[in-house]
């Protein structure tokens, strides 16, 4: 799971920067960002994978159901993110981006004090 | 021609969206809540199936905050000003109350989003309501 959380992880400040950058100078969402968002997705979906094989050897006291609860989540942010900001291709879509970019890595905090309780 | 001057030309008209609270910035502000309307569902429903006998208070408590932001997503998101000026309202008050009365010493079990103010949430729930009333009297009809 550490190995997923780091590349992940990676991956959403990239694209942070990126997006950053763009609503700096103001210009739209582009292929690239849209690029990095699928494959930070793809890497939430590998974590969920983890995540459920994980739970064979889970802490006794792990609450499994907030455990699948903030695995299943995530996955929602980021293209909940991608379609609100579709709807206004503007700074402001950036920052929704900037929003769902920051929010991930954030659960991967929670995910860890869920674990370990 | 700029976009000040077209504004200019058309006095009796209202420039694109002015007054509308879920564009600019306001895009940002519904996306927040709508995550946090989704942290407080979860919450609530993960409290309220697995373990209500053990605090029907706070979990009853975790069911109100979820309702209080998917509330608060739809009037932002659909432009509803006076819901949600009602809704923040109640946003505000809860946040303080449960901030002051309901403390993360207590075990995690017990805790709701808005425990210690929003702690771990980084605060954002105390702030959210203050960034609203800005949002909205930013937004407030000009004649």
């Amino acid at each position: 799971m550490g190995l997923t959380w780091a590349i992940v992880g990676a991956l959403c400040a990239i694209a942070f920067v990126v997006v950053l950058v763009q609503m700096v100078r103001d210009v739209p969402a582009s292929n690239l960002v849209d690029g990095l968002l699928a494959l930070i997705e793809l890497g939430l979906v590998v974590q969920l994978v983890v995540g459920l094989v994980k739970l064979g050897d889970a802490p006794a006291d792990l609450s499994k159901p907030t455990w699948i609860g903030y695995l299943v989540g995530s996955l929602l942010i980021l293209p909940a993110a991608w379609i609100w900001s579709m709807a206004e291709r503007s700074r402001s879509g950036l920052g929704v981006l900037l929003v769902g970019l920051a929010v991930v890595p954030f659960l991967f905090l929670r995910l860890h004090q869920v674990w370990v309780g | 021609m700029t976009e000040q001057e077209s504004r200019q030309e058309r006095p009796g008209v209202v420039r694109t969206g002015a007054g509308l609270l879920n564009r600019n910035f306001g895009r940002i502000l519904v996306f927040v809540y709508g995550v946090l309307a989704l942290s407080a569902t979860g919450r609530a429903v993960v409290q309220i199936a697995t373990k209500f006998d053990k605090a029907p208070l706070q979990y009853s408590l975790s069911a109100f905050a979820a309702i209080v932001y998917i509330l608060a997503t739809w009037a932002l998101g659909t432009s509803r000003k006076a819901m949600a000026v009602a809704v923040v309202t109640v946003e505000f008050f809860a946040v303080l109350v449960i901030g002051a009365t309901n403390s993360r010493s207590v075990d995690l079990d017990r805790q709701t989003v808005w425990t210690d103010f929003g702690h771990s949430y980084g605060y954002v729930p105390l702030l959210l309501p203050f960034v609203v009333v800005w949002w909205l009297w930013f937004n407030r009809e000009r004649n």
